[in-house]
């Protein structure tokens, strides 16, 4: 009989079913554990949060395989861990070691000034980041079983979050207003094929399973950005830069199921503690999202 | 006709209103009781089997479903779903405990071990067309479980009276054939209970 493995289908049916999920930013075995059982979908595995990134400066690289493995360990939903943009062999080590999804991201240093990594070439799938139309695109069209908007990591401020999806969102509605020509041209601009391009209008979303990310903090941060049409989200620094992060796990993953409940979101919102404190994007030195392009 | 929900906890739920839809049913999602009270048959969708745990209980859920299930109402639960229905999971007390399977999650490996596969299921001419996404594997089944199709000699596809568990996902796919099977176990369902009431 014959069986076909690490197909791109197989690759979009795992970000198929993260929907509707929480993805959590954990360190060791022992937030991924808090993770599962605040019923995180699934949990990124990294050396540092976001925040912390922020703070100590230097080379942010892939996490040490060991940490990845523990990780891996200690919970029984997907594991992703995240690489360098560009730096295919991160990505080929983290494949080496099972993990089920791999984040192209922007949090970390990038590795690579011209490409991004050929995702194609990988069996595990990818999940990318994007500000933009263009960007998610040109992220699909390399491969990308998953799009997440990048806002901006490390900060609890959900402005850019929202930023990137409404972007996003306004140059799906643009496409629709274009005739044939308009489309090609804005392929072209994009750098990816006018097929792709399409397929977005057609759909009116874009083409693979979109999360939120970056600087989502508290419950009603999450069910905003599936109100504004996400798939789901990530929480990164937001759970364990906060007071009480196993009450705020468990509080965003039922108001991202409820997003559409406001007395739901509500009553788990009451008595989380202090949420991570958070920046003014004004005030930040560096901006991760305009990294990659 | 009767209207079908989609447990709409985690997970890949809108493709199975979806193919619902493509069937002529009614659908909707179901995250809460008094949306449970209006569906006459129910899937359980593919996801993660424990965040669908957690938030079955919390949203209070977990028993008016258990309830309908011992009824009789019909289920489908495909993957995730299919987890959540076994008598037992990984060598535990599974969670609804409606269909007399054992069953192993995540069997197959990690993600990069999910594969596709054609199979050949009873009662269908043509192959269908299996995605199995870090899918658990039925290890055990009860002898009042009919197998509608296996792989590698493990069902992944069962039967117990109106209980029904795959443990791949028809709902990635065009073809509506398995969705259409749960359908008739519905109106069967509906016309055994019409002959009952009128006893």
């Amino acid at each position: 009989m014959k069986v076909v493995k690490g197909s791109h289908k197989v690759k979009l049916g795992l970000a198929q079913m993260l929907k509707g999920g929480v993805i959590m930013d954990v360190t060791n075995a022992e937030q991924a554990k808090i993770a599962e059982k605040a019923g995180a979908c699934a949990v990124m595995a990294l050396e540092r949060v976001p925040a912390d990134i922020r703070k100590e400066g230097g080379v942010a690289r892939m996490a040490d395989p060991i940490k990845v493995k523990e990780i891996m360990r200690a919970v029984s939903i997907p594991v992703m861990a995240k690489v360098r943009i560009g730096h295919f062999v991160e990505a080929q080590v983290l494949e080496a070691l099972g993990v089920d999804f791999i984040d192209e991201s922007e949090v970390l240093t990038p590795a690579d000034p011209f490409q991004h990594i050929d995702k194609h070439k990988f069996k595990v799938p990818f999940v990318c980041g994007a500000t933009n139309l263009g960007e998610a695109l040109r992220r699909i069209n390399e491969g990308a079983a998953m799009i997440r908007t990048k806002g901006e990591a490390g900060t609890g401020n959900v402005i850019e979050a929202v930023r990137h999806v409404r972007v996003i969102k306004e140059e799906i509605e643009a496409l629709k207003r274009m005739n044939a020509k308009q489309l090609a041209k804005k392929a072209r601009e994009y750098g990816v094929p006018v097929k792709l391009v399409e397929r977005a209008r057609k759909l009116g979303r874009l083409p693979v399973v979109n999360f939120a990310a970056g600087g989502i903090a508290t419950p009603s941060d999450a069910a905003m950005m599936m109100q504004l049409g996400c798939d789901g989200v990530f929480v990164g620094s937001g759970i364990f830069k906060s007071a009480e992060p196993e009450k705020r796990a468990r509080a965003i993953v039922e108001a991202t199921t409820h997003y559409n409940n406001p007395e739901i979101i509500a009553k788990v919102s009451e008595n989380l503690g202090e949420a991570m404190k958070g920046q003014d994007i004004a005030e930040l030195k560096e901006r991760l999202q305009e990294r990659g392009w | 006709m009767p209207k079908v929900g989609v447990l709409a906890m985690q997970g890949a739920f809108i493709e199975h209103i979806k193919m619902l839809k493509k069937c002529g049913v009614k659908a909707m999602e179901v995250r809460l009781p008094e949306e449970l009270a209006k569906v006459q048959a129910l899937i359980l969708p593919g996801g993660e089997s424990t965040s669908n745990r957690k938030l079955l209980k919390k949203s209070g859920l977990f028993k008016p479903l258990a309830e309908r299930i011992e009824q009789g109402m019909p289920v489908f639960g495909t993957c995730a779903g299919a987890i959540l229905l076994a008598k037992t999971v990984d060598s535990k007390p599974g969670f609804f405990k409606a269909i007399d399977i054992s069953v192993k999650r995540n069997a197959y490996g990690r993600q990069i071990d999910s594969f596709e596969a054609e199979l050949k299921v009873k009662g269908f001419v043509k192959p269908f067309h299996g995605v199995f996404i870090r899918a658990p594997i039925i290890e055990h089944i009860g002898k009042n479980v009919e197998v509608l199709a296996e792989f590698g000699e493990k069902a992944v596809l069962a039967k117990q009276n109106n209980v029904l568990v795959a443990t791949f996902h028809p709902e990635l796919t065009n073809d509506t054939r398995i969705h259409r099977l749960f359908l008739k176990i519905i109106e069967q369902t509906a016309i055994e209970g019409n002959a009952l009431n009128k006893n």
